[in-house]
């Protein structure tokens, strides 16, 4: 790795690394042949029970079904003709609603598919007391127990390393080629089961059962094969199975009143009155909504372990960011060099590059960086140079070589330093210190033997795009508010910079505990990031605790999703998938609902046409026959399931705009729009069909 | 529409405009618990009432417990009317010496008070005692309009409550309903109507001779004397307007001349019925701290109710295609107010009727002035659609406003979701035991209404209840039975439901249309009451917009319209297209 280069060191959000199956079309050809089969599968009653407002056009289709091969023989063939396009569109309703939920999981199903294959046997090498080994396949390991993984092979499950270090290709989980250090103790710990350790040698305490480590986990998720219905999907259940069954009593009740009025109903146009009432469209799609964004969470690279989790995602209104790693890249980069009068730039340039010759850390590397970029001065040979490491005490590191004795470190420190060696400190330097200090950098004071060369200043640098992230969250009703260890003014030069809400400065685990609870009890939801154990009771009280794959498993346990990029910032985007998830169900159901106006001024009048034929007054679309309408508007029920097929899988896009706005916008586009909608495309369907499918 | 048409619509709207704030403040303070004015006054009254009938209070109810009290109350007093109509010939202030009323007219009477119908299978005149009338009817009139607010106000409270168990104590909040506010309203309405020529008596009937003869053309008979009924009319007619009632003490309720004299007295009325339904949407707004709230609310009950007035009223001013070919004039001159006339009062003209017709159904009052049923056939279908609304623009007294409120979380429901949150109201979760109480709410009744009504097209005695066939005797059982479930109460005239089946099946449409509403109704405040508030940021669905307002109105008009648009279409929609009244 390597870190500390003068320029931030990803000016773009991180990419997506390439995986086998993530991030492919919804579309392909694998997944839409697996789904064709599937769709059918789908027709065993035991599944369609589960989709109530299918289900009834399921049973309805089966009953029109046997009616009408009962009376086919005795009907005209005009009749039959009409009848036999209702009862089979009817039947392709029930399917293309089928075919949406196999097309939602066709991907997840994929996916499972490829991780399956990485679950394979393996085999520990439990450590017993006496130091020996012995060997047991990876589904008898039981919790507890330490095994020895050598370089090139796999963990044989979930677990912390207890000993050693080494590099670990985790692509088969996060699809991240690169492999990532893990080593005993700390928050780089943990391990996941059927990943590969590349190099060196690891000691590893298995901590979840055979079956139930994080690969099965994610494989029963990406295959939703265990989707439980979340509170808001359920809720929005009983408003599709309210308004189904008051269409039912409706429909039924629409006989004996049209007996009386001398116009008794075929069997047949009961049930397609009742289908395209029904709320089909959304009953239809609803499950591919939610296997759809859980989904797309994956393609995020964030598993939630429930959808739950996903709708909290939309509702939160407090995020808890840590401002290292979330906010600023973390690292604190040189960015200027300011001497102190009667010194140069270059004399600055230069021993602070000698200085920090000894620095390994990514500060000290900046300063070499910046040295060499903008001050072009060359790092010379240094034999017999003796190296300063800096130490907690000293607060101070730096170099003696060639009769030169340089020093950078804490101000005061430095300053300690050279009034030790009877230098004065200039005048000007205090200012230029304060002013660092003031804009959230780092001041380092750099000086040689007795006197003070100037300043390096070391800034976090904000990651580039946040503050319009930020933005739009705000725009969203969320409100932000940064998490740092750093004195209060550091943190509220870097709040201003990246245009947070509100920051919480020198920050401890408990001051968040604290902090959480305080926005719960103001009826705030709040979502979080973390990684080390420290954070695991943080995690597990917020609303919304994102895990970092890199982090410990307690943190990963604590949490309500895990982000396999281990990229903090990206719990934006999981409340915009949240967003997305929600908006979707409301925006199909609007849609739903208005369309049944227009099917209903279509459909009754035609229905009662014989008996009442000025009723007809009520269709403004000039439909050609009342067969002919009624045919359209079962064929528009039935397609427009299939034309909000990409919209459910893919979600309504989540704009930044406050609620009210939103609302006004996906009301024009799905309540107005559904209004109209069915009047023009049924319209069409009329024109097709009058003529090829002999309907007069 | 005449001029002096637009303005008795207009000075009616303004009267309503002046006493919702009025009313509206005064009733926040009367369900709150704190000081209200007039405390020196009612405080005594109330704490002797406590005193003798034993109620603590200070004792909270959680909503079992309220709907426990609630039965009780309701069905005690039920069996004591029962029992009065029953036994009346032997009770005292029976001047024109009534016989007992028969036990499925005194059933279905009984069961219409007690759930604030009033739908009346029988004349007053001719089948109550006064007694029957005042301790049988008028006493539920006020008792089961308190139970409205009483439960209104609990349902407030449920919103303004967070993490609590308890919504007000049921005894407490009928007491102050009646003590200070449908007493005192209805004792001074009393006077007005008693100024205005109502009549106040306890004499028995008294017979007078006519001016010149009258002669009924089939029979040939002549008459030359003319009953005039009395009793204690003055006092009946406020409560019945007042507590959204509807049940008169004459058959033909607010058209008869000695309940309901003149045009001002019909304004009156028609103040008095909607006065309180819309005051708790601004006591709502007082009570939970947000006025934008409940001008939310408000603005949906009044501009849906002004809607439908302004489709009733031109319709019936511009007269009955029918009654041209008749060779009827429907023209306005000097003697005649021009219109539809045929069923309508002439002292009371078009307006007068029309106003009165869209204000009773959209308040569950049902006090009719004028025969519905020979309205244009959209004039009439209006008032049907009104209740069919499920009486909340703005509804019955309290039940109004927690209708609307529980239409309230369905659009909460839907809009919330298109703004990406799960849904809130007022801070609140709405989640799916909720939303099942809610459908339970909304559901009830059209089912209840469009079952009970199929049945009744295969009853054979519904051939002789109808005065009909077609469209219209259609429209007369769909009207008859969306009445009682909603606990209207008016009926479309011209339809005999003093039948077994009739005063049966309607019994059980008033009492289903009731009761399986209050029960979910308090279960969802059971629910709402003992939830924590979120905050509500940008992202909160804001219901306190005139964009929700717009919303609300849709999904009233779309829910009920997607439940009964096939019965609207073979009734009423049928006889207009068919009759080619043009739209």
């Amino acid at each position: 790795m390597t870190i500390g280069t003068l320029a931030p060191p990803e000016s773009a959000p991180p990419q997506k690394p390439n995986r086998p199956t993530r991030g492919v079309s919804l579309f392909n050809g694998p997944i839409v042949r697996r789904a064709l089969v599937d769709t059918f599968l789908k027709l065993d009653p035991r599944y369609m029970i589960k989709k109530p407002v299918i289900f009834v056009v399921y049973v309805g289709s089966i009953w029109t079904s046997v009616i009408f091969l009962r009376d086919a023989p005795h009907t005209t063939a005009a009749n039959n003709v009409f009848s036999g396009l209702v009862v089979l569109w009817l039947w392709l309703t029930v399917l293309f609603s089928t075919f949406a939920d196999a097309m939602a999981e066709g991907r997840g199903k994929a996916q499972a598919d490829t991780l399956r294959r990485s679950r394979q046997e393996t085999v520990g090498h439990v450590l017993l007391p006496d130091g020996s080994t012995v060997d047991r396949a990876s589904a008898e390991l039981k919790v507890g127990d330490r095994c020895v993984v050598d370089a090139g092979e796999l963990i044989p499950g979930d677990g912390d390393v207890v000993e050693g270090t080494a590099l670990v290709d985790e692509s088969a989980i996060t699809g991240e080629s690169a492999p990532v250090i893990r080593e005993a103790g700390g928050d780089r710990s943990a391990v996941t089961g059927g990943t590969r350790v590349l190099s060196d040698r690891l000691v590893v305490q298995i901590t979840a059962k055979p079956g139930e480590t994080f690969l099965d986990r994610m494989i029963s998720l990406v295959e939703g094969a265990n989707r439980q219905k979340t509170p808001n999907e359920l809720a929005l259940q009983v408003v599709l199975v309210s308004l189904t069954f008051i269409f039912i009593v409706a429909v039924s009740t629409f006989q004996p009143f049209a007996i009386y009025s001398h116009s008794p109903q075929p069997i047949i146009l009961l049930v397609a009155l009742l289908v395209l009432l029904s709320p089909t469209t959304i009953g239809a799609l609803l499950s591919a909504i939610g296997i759809a964004g859980m989904d797309r969470m994956v393609q995020h690279n964030v598993l939630a372990t429930s959808g739950r989790a996903v709708e909290a995602a939309g509702d939160v209104t407090t995020l808890l960011l840590d401002k290292t790693g979330t906010i600023t890249y973390g690292n604190r980069i040189a960015s200027e060099l300011i001497p102190v009068a009667g010194v140069t730039e270059r004399q600055l340039a230069d021993a602070a590059l000698l200085s920090s010759l000894s620095d390994d850390t990514p500060e000290g590397r900046s300063i070499v960086d910046l040295a060499e970029l903008t001050y072009d001065v060359r790092a010379p040979d240094t034999p017999g140079a003796s190296l300063v490491p800096f130490t907690a005490q000293t607060r101070m590191s730096g170099i003696e070589w060639d009769g030169r004795s340089i020093r950078k470190g804490a101000s005061d420190a430095v300053r300690a330093w050279v009034e030790e060696q009877g230098g004065t400190v200039p005048d000007d330097l205090a200012p230029v210190v304060e002013r660092i200090a003031k804009d959230g950098g780092t001041p380092l004071v750099v000086a040689e033997g007795p006197r003070v060369l100037g300043v390096v200043h070391l800034k976090d640098t904000v990651k580039p795009g946040i503050a319009q992230k930020f933005a739009e969250m705000r725009a969203l009703g969320i409100r932000t508010v940064m998490v740092t260890g750093d004195n209060p003014l550091t943190a509220a030069a870097i709040a201003k910079e990246a245009g947070v809400d509100e920051f919480m400065a020198e920050a401890t685990p408990e001051d968040k505990m604290k902090r959480i609870r305080r926005e719960q009890a103001g009826g705030q939801l709040v979502a979080m990031t973390g990684d080390g154990t420290n954070d695991a009771p943080a995690l597990a009280l917020a609303d919304v605790g994102v895990a970092m794959n890199t982090g410990t498993q307690a943190a990963k346990e604590a949490g309500n999703m895990v982000d396999l990029d281990s990229n903090p910032t990206k719990i934006m985007d999981v409340v915009e998938v949240g967003k997305q998830l929600l908006i979707t169900r409301g925006a199909l159901t609007t849609f739903s609902i208005t369309n049944d106006v227009a099917k209903y001024f279509i459909a009754i009048p035609a229905m009662l046409h014989g008996v009442f034929p000025a009723l007809t007054d009520l269709d403004i679309l000039h439909l050609h026959t009342p067969q002919s309408a009624i045919l359209s508007a079962v064929i528009f029920n039935a397609i427009i399931i299939v034309l909000m097929i990409p919209l459910a899988l893919r979600g309504v896009r989540v704009k930044a705009m406050d609620a009210t706005r939103q609302l006004r916008r996906n009301l024009l586009i799905y309540g107005v729009g559904g209004l109209i909608t069915p009047f023009v495309l049924i319209k069409l369907i009329d024109v097709c069909i009058v003529g090829p499918a002999g309907i007069h | 529409m005449s001029g002096s048409s637009w303005a008795e619509i207009v000075f009616f709207l303004a009267l309503l405009a002046v006493s919702t704030p009025l009313l509206g403040n005064y009733m926040a303070k009367v369900y709150s618990g704190g000081h209200a004015p007039g405390d020196r006054f009612f405080l005594p009254i109330e704490r002797f009432t406590y005193r003798i009938c034993r109620i603590d209070p200070d004792r909270e109810q959680r909503w079992r417990s309220y709907l426990m009290s609630l039965l009780v109350y309701t069905l005690v007093g039920g069996l004591l009317t029962y029992l009065i109509l029953r036994v009346q010939a032997h009770l005292p202030a029976d001047p024109n010496h009534f016989p007992g009323v028969p036990s499925g007219l005194s059933f279905n009477t009984t069961i219409s008070f007690m759930t604030n119908t009033n739908w009346q299978n029988y004349a007053g005149e001719n089948t109550m005692s006064q007694l029957s009338q005042m301790f049988g009817l008028v006493w539920h009139q006020f008792i089961s309009a308190a139970v409205g607010m009483a439960l209104a106000a609990a349902f407030i409270r449920a919103l303004i409550r967070r993490r609590q168990t308890t919504i007000g104590t049921f005894w407490v909040d009928t007491v102050r309903s009646c003590t200070r506010i449908l007493i005192p309203l209805a004792f001074i309405f009393a006077i007005i109507l008693m100024s205005q020529g109502a009549i106040q008596s306890f004499g028995a009937d008294t017979h007078l001779s006519m001016l010149a003869a009258q002669t009924t053309h089939s029979t040939g008979v002549k008459t030359l004397t003319q009953t005039l009924p009395r009793g204690p009319v003055a006092s009946m007619a406020p409560i019945e307007a007042l507590g959204d009632n509807g049940g008169g003490y004459f058959d033909a309720n607010f058209a008869n001349a000695l309940e309901n004299p003149n045009g001002l007295t019909n304004i009156l009325v028609l103040w008095m019925l909607c006065m309180i339904p819309f005051a708790f949407a601004w006591t709502f707004g007082k009570m939970i701290k947000s006025m934008r709230q409940a001008a939310v609310v408000l603005s949906a009950m009044a501009i849906l109710f002004t809607i439908s007035i302004l489709i009733v009223a031109p319709l019936e001013a511009r007269g009955n295609v029918k009654l041209n070919y008749a060779g009827v004039s429907q023209s306005i001159t000097s003697t005649n107010p021009g219109g539809n006339l045929e069923g309508k009062d002439i002292r009371l003209g078009t307006t007068g009727s029309a106003l009165n017709a869209a204000a009773i159904t959209a308040t569950s009052t049902g006090g009719v002035n004028s025969a519905e049923e020979s309205y244009t056939p959209i004039g009439g279908a209006v008032p049907l659609f009104n209740m069919m609304l499920g009486e909340v623009i703005p509804g019955g007294t309290g039940t109004g406003l927690y209708g609307m409120l529980i239409f309230v979380l369905i659009g909460v429901f839907i809009g919330s979701l298109m703004v990406g949150r799960t849904p809130m109201y007022l801070g609140k979760q709405i989640t799916a035991r909720d939303m099942k109480l809610a459908a339970i709410y909304i559901l009830v009744l059209p089912a209840t209404v469009l079952v009970l009504a199929s049945i009744s097209i295969l009853v054979p005695s519904t051939a002789s209840s109808i005065s009909t066939t077609g469209p219209h005797g259609l429209t007369e059982i769909v009207y008859a039975f969306t009445s009682a479930a909603h606990n209207n109460g008016s009926a479309f005239a011209g339809f005999d439901g003093n039948t077994n089946w009739y005063n049966f099946s309607l019994a059980l449409c008033m009492w289903i249309g009731r009761y399986f509403e209050i029960i979910p109704a308090l279960a969802l405040a059971g629910s709402l009451v003992r939830k924590r508030t979120y905050a509500v940021t940008a992202g909160t669905l804001r219901t306190d917009k005139p964009l929700f307002a717009v919303m609300l109105m849709g999904i009233v008009i779309i829910l009920v319209g997607l439940t009964y648009f096939p019965a609207l279409a073979l009734g009423p929609l049928a006889e207009h297209f068919a009759g080619h009244f043009g739209l």
